[in-house]
């Protein structure tokens, strides 16, 4: 049975997204006989052609589906170079995995109150340093070429990337390498970024071409903070499949392949700089002991992680601040009082989507593990090497979320199925499983098969030192990966809202929604949910082994 | 008291076509066979192929017979084998005495009485609630070895079980682990580098190149 | 896992040799929408679906009430299903139409008007007639307020149910801005002087079509054409002064135009924020109800322009598909009665205006509803009889397709 858990995993994610893309390709190109349309036409994309500022809202997302992972890896590969094994690292290891569970949408709502003319910002400075009495006429969030969107993406991927990389760095044994170039003469810096980043890149770029999948495709992020005149191509297809006009869908389809192929291109965009930078780094290693940039590459490198932090903090704070603010009149640094009115206005709202929200996260992920211990479990079992159709996994990133899931919802009106839990929860399901496997898959195949041998020469069978050793020696990185699992379910937006018809709602898709119509007071108040439960996930996953293990000093180190 | 004896006929076993070694041998109830070699002579590969967890990669031949019979085909749990590391590898999540009665069969009677006396008998009683990270490097090898007593073995292999030890403690361990072996009528079959294992083994010593 | 439709041949021979004997129980029951009282029996048990936006904080916390009650009362579970543009809805039922759902329909009941009721009813997706079937219908007084039947033109033919009344109204923020302009060509001249001070939410949303329609209709002098259904020739024509006139006000309003806020909410959140000091709204009671929860500073004052404003009527409507129909009708017909418009109207609670007569109830039915405000925040009632009709619903997307065209690309 093991033996098809990797076989099923993978069907399980390819099937439905290569099917969902192949069928919202065919609306492309007229044929769509739920709209009595079955002749092939190129009307769709004729149509698209002529949508005005359609050039624009391709570049936007090109734009930020480039510079989006360029900016990010520059910053973690400068600060891994200029801070590894400093103090400020031992800190920041520690924050990188909650940091990366605050959910997009809480984010970018925590952002735009923050930067805003009117933000918390402007409100600590002002009038005092800048004299504004009333907040400055300046577009800073919905900035008309996405620079606040290109902003908050970052500040959201450096924390996924820096993750990445701090798992595929044991594997090169930087330290010695870096002892080895320092003794050749190169300061520490330097050295990280000579003989480290060129090994370390391979190892993340496929979690790098996934950042660039998403920055090129998002739809809550852009919605909240990119820009509206015109918006992103993604937001523009989700506004075109909602449109009462229904020949509108063919637009959409045409529309959600062109997505396809922006994100495509910005991959390819990708590729040719990456042969770019290989080029320049050559000759640069080739030109030999030079440690011209040190202090610079050091100052960048030690300063941007901070500032990510700080701004990620200040966000928080805008939130909560909002969350629990009475009348607060510009420029006023704080509110005139505080209340929790607003917490008590939503209460009522807040129980079926809190309710929701922890039974499509709890059992998708649940799923999802089970998937995955089952299929390293097999992987282990029959001693293979890594099976190279895993990189499957990837797929639900490396293609945008609207382009597939488009498909699937044109899919289940075929069939006939309604919008309802188990389907949603199936949805989350694709994008979990592949977090699960990233977080998990390391430490399974890391753990010493030694303690398996030791079980099996006392004559345990495969099955009792599964469970009572491999299970338990592993209960703390289940429970992470469990907890990142959690936080990727309950930061979803598109397919609660697209496979559950907006019928099944959680505290992301409700959030969202709030955007187009409520109180910065509310929305605060939902992002406040939103991103605390992700933090009580990893505080279980935190505390728990710390629990089970009190008496067990062995268990605290055999990560 | 086992009685029983350990003997491998043909052994051969080679990675991309190049042969590691290749070993006939007969070991009694309280024997000890010394293998000896430098490294990579495949004198690992040699328990690790005994044991069952071979890895796929290499290619082997020949047959392992315990008490006559040939546990080759078995699953590693089913051989009756037991195996001691260089680490002791005392299972970090269980307590000293839940470390042993994950050894003893799951039909063994007074399971508790067994580990007490066990305990008892190398110098431990009354470890039985310990975290076995708190166990020095010595009663961390007694209990590796207690619990492999336990587990009711008809063969044992030694992967250089003393490497990890200071020089004393060395000896000390040394001369437990062999006494409570042949005490118990094990076939044994020890890797090492250590010349001074080989002397104190007194047993038949086969030299890999 | 999924419910499969009854159409796959193997469950449809299944149903034909189990369910016969009781077809009658299992089959949707004949609806009779003059016979209420078995309506009501129909209706116990069952969950409506209602489709409504979900913007607004003050209309879900009053459907949570209106929940409860009907749970209480007729044993019907109501889930508020929050959209946050009816089109939504209606391609989904169109949607559900194309892939053959003819019975199992996943909206009960929705909020609608305009061009999205145009839309369904002229597809024949809608329900009815049932509407004026319903006992609480005649608290409406038809007769006398012709708008009660009559949605953006279109004959509603019992096909909807009033729920609300809309009017569009200005508001500003006395601490800055004391003489607020009295007509749309004042707003122009006003906003000329002082850029930045001014915005409306980016059309579709409906409060910014609605500003559009507003501008359309006073800069054409309530042009005839504009109650017909659109053609191009008459677009042109009347909407070339139209543009002229955005063009001139865009690049003098906040960020020079090169934003618009995308809903109501958002514009108040400007207005509280002090970035504006004009802004509009298509609830009356807006500005004082904000005014109220600290959201908007009380220095707010709400007005309707000299020439009358658009006002509005919307309704709710039954799909033709609908699960359960009854349950839909009963909640209807419940949401159209003294004691919940006497609560929607209530500024504490929704703070939306009644479509109930109130001069033709007798004492203690009126009293159940709040007094006219004379809060400083407010229109006058005297104001806001300046009502103009709105254009038929054809040019609401042709208006907001136009505008995307000209802006949405600058």
């Amino acid at each position: 049975m093991l033996r098809w858990a990797g076989h099923s995993l993978i069907f399980l994610l390819a099937a439905p997204i290569l099917l969902g893309t192949l069928i919202a390709s065919l609306p492309a190109f007229g044929y769509f006989p739920p709209l009595g349309s079955s002749d092939f036409s190129l009307e769709a994309w004729r149509e698209l052609f002529e949508v005005p500022g359609l050039t624009r809202s391709v570049l936007i997302s090109l734009i930020s589906g480039v510079l989006t992972p360029l900016i990010s890896l520059a910053l973690v590969f400068l600060y891994l170079a200029s801070a590894t094994g400093s103090k400020l690292d031992l800190w920041i290891r520690r924050l990188v995995s909650p940091l990366l569970s605050f959910p997009h949408a809480a984010a970018a709502f925590g952002l735009a109150f923050l930067i805003a003319p009117s933000g918390l910002l402007s409100r600590i400075i002002s009038p005092e340093l800048t004299g504004w009495e009333r907040p400055p006429d300046i577009l800073i969030v919905n900035d008309t070429w996405g620079l606040t969107l290109l902003f908050g993406l970052i500040v959201k991927e450096v924390p996924f990337l820096l993750l990445m990389s701090l798992a595929a760095l044991p594997q090169l044994q930087p330290r010695h390498r870096i002892e080895v170039a320092r003794t050749l003469g190169y300061r520490p810096t330097i050295a990280w970024l000579k003989v480290i980043a060129p090994s370390l890149y391979p190892l993340v770029r496929l979690p790098v071409i996934v950042v660039i999948v998403f920055a090129s495709a998002t739809v809550d992020v852009a919605l909240i903070l990119g820009p509206t005149l015109p918006p992103t191509l993604s937001v523009r297809v989700l506004s075109w499949f909602n449109d009462p006009d229904l020949n509108l869908r063919f637009l959409a389809a045409a529309g959600s392949l062109l997505q396809l192929g922006v994100s495509l291109i910005a991959v390819a965009i990708w590729l040719a700089l990456e042969k770019f930078v290989g080029l320049l780094w050559r000759f640069w290693l080739a030109a030999g002991n030079l440690n011209t940039g040190e202090g610079l590459a050091f100052a960048i490198g030690r300063s941007a992680m901070p500032l990510v932090l700080v701004v990620i903090a200040g966000s928080i704070l805008a939130l909560l601040a909002n969350a629990f603010a009475g009348p607060w009149r510009y420029p006023s640094a704080l509110p005139s009082s505080w209340t929790i009115q607003h917490w008590a206005n939503s209460l009522s709202d807040l129980s079926t989507p809190l309710f929701n929200t922890v039974l499509i996260s709890v059992s998708s992920t649940l799923l999802a593990l089970l998937l995955v211990v089952a299929t390293l479990e097999s992987e282990r079992q029959s001693s293979k090497s890594k099976s190279t159709a895993l990189w499957l996994l990837y797929l639900p990133l490396l293609i945008p979320q609207i382009v597939f899931l488009f498909g699937i919802i044109v899919l289940t009106e075929f069939v006939g199925w309604q919008a309802n839990l188990s389907l949603v929860i199936f949805g989350h399901l694709l994008f979990v499983l592949p977090y699960v496997f990233l977080s998990l898959s390391e430490a399974y195949r890391q753990l010493d098969p030694r303690w398996t041998q030791v079980a099996s020469t006392l004559g345990a069978s495969q099955l009792k030192s599964f469970w009572r050793i491999r299970i338990p020696l592993l209960l703390a990185p289940c429970l992470t990966a469990v907890a990142i699992g959690m936080a990727i379910s309950i930061s979803l937006f598109l397919p609660t809202q697209l496979l559950g018809a907006g019928r099944i709602t959680t505290i992301t898709s409700e959030a969202v929604a709030l955007t187009s119509g409520a109180s910065r007071n509310l929305i605060s108040v939902w992002a406040v949910v939103q991103l605390s439960l992700p933090i009580l996930g990893f505080m279980m996953a935190l505390l728990i082994p710390k629990f089970v293990w009190r008496n067990r000093s062995g268990m605290i180190d055999t990560r | 008291m086992s009685n029983s004896d350990l003997e491998l006929k043909d052994v051969s076993i080679s990675l991309g076509g190049k042969q590691l070694l290749e070993i006939n041998c007969s070991v009694g109830p309280g024997e000890i066979l010394t293998v000896m070699g430098p490294s990579g002579s495949g004198k690992s590969s040699l328990l690790v192929y005994i044991a069952g967890f071979l890895a796929p990669v290499f290619e082997s031949s020949g047959s392992v017979l315990v008490n006559g019979a040939d546990v080759c085909s078995l699953a590693a749990e089913r051989r009756h084998i037991g195996l001691l590391f260089q680490d002791p590898l005392l299972f970090p999540h269980l307590s000293v005495a839940g470390n042993l009665r994950f050894a003893l069969q799951s039909n063994a009677k007074q399971k508790n009485q067994a580990i007490s006396e066990g305990l008892n008998d190398i110098g431990l009683a009354g470890f039985d609630d310990r975290d076995p990270s708190t166990l020095s490097g010595g009663q961390a090898s007694r209990v590796a070895l207690l619990r492999l007593l336990l587990s009711a073995p008809n063969a044992v292999l030694l992967d250089e079980p003393f490497s990890k030890l200071d020089t004393q403690l060395r000896e000390e361990t040394r001369t437990l682990v062999f006494d409570k072996l042949r005490a118990s009528g094990l076939p044994t079959i020890l890797v090492t580098h250590d010349q001074a294992d080989a002397e104190q083994a007194g047993g038949e010593i086969r030299t890999l190149l | 896992m999924a419910h499969l439709r009854p159409s796959t041949p193997l469950i449809r021979i299944f149903l034909l040799f189990v369910l016969l004997p009781h077809s009658s129980l299992t089959t949707a029951q004949a609806i009779d929408v003059a016979d209420w009282s078995a309506l009501e029996q129909q209706a116990r048990g069952q969950t409506v679906y209602f489709n409504a936006w979900g913007g607004e904080p003050r209309i879900n916390s009053y459907l949570n009430w209106v929940a409860q009650t009907l749970e209480q009362r007729f044993n019907i579970t109501l889930q508020h299903v929050k959209v946050a543009d009816t089109g939504e809805t209606v391609s989904k039922i169109v949607a559900e139409r194309t892939a053959g759902n003819d019975t199992n329909g996943s909206i009960d009941l929705l909020w609608i008007n305009g061009e999205n009721f145009a839309a369904l009813k002229q597809n024949k997706l809608l329900f009815g007639p049932w509407a004026e079937e319903q006992p609480n219908f005649s608290l409406v007084n038809a007769n006398r307020f012709p708008e009660m039947r009559e949605d953006f033109t279109v004959p509603t033919d019992g096909l909807e149910s009033p729920w609300t009344r809309s009017q569009l109204v200005f508001y500003h923020d006395s601490q800055w801005l004391a003489e607020p302009p009295q007509t749309i060509a004042a707003i122009l001249d006003w906003s000329t002087f002082n850029p930045g001070e001014f915005t409306y939410p980016r059309p579709p949303a409906f409060l910014g079509s609605t500003f559009l329609k507003q501008a359309v209709l006073e800069i054409s002098n309530n042009d005839p054409a504009l109650f017909a259904p659109v053609t191009d020739d008459q677009f042109q024509r009347v909407t070339t002064e139209l543009w002229d006139y955005l063009d001139a006000l865009h690049p003098t309003l906040l960020r020079a135009g090169r934003y618009f806020p995308n809903s109501a909410a958002e514009l108040r959140r400007l207005m509280g924020d002090g970035e504006i000091s004009l802004a509009l709204a298509f609830n009356p009671n807006e500005a004082l109800l904000s005014v109220r929860t600290g959201e908007l500073p009380d220095s707010v004052r709400t007005y309707v322009l000299q020439g009358g404003t658009i006002g509005n009527v919307s309704f709710l409507a039954i799909p033709y598909n609908a699960q359960h129909k009854a349950a839909a009708m009963i909640t209807a017909n419940f949401l159209l009665s003294i004691e919940a418009q006497a609560r929607a109207s209530n500024p504490n609670h929704m703070g939306s205006t009644t479509v109930i007569s109130i001069e033709d109830l007798d004492v203690s039915a009126r009293q159940q509803f709040e007094p006219v405000s004379t809060d400083l925040a407010a229109a006058s009632p005297d104001e806001l009889s300046r009502k103009l009709q709105e254009p038929h619903p054809s040019w609401t997307p042709a208006l907001e397709r136009a505008w995307i065209q000209r802006y949405s690309a600058r």
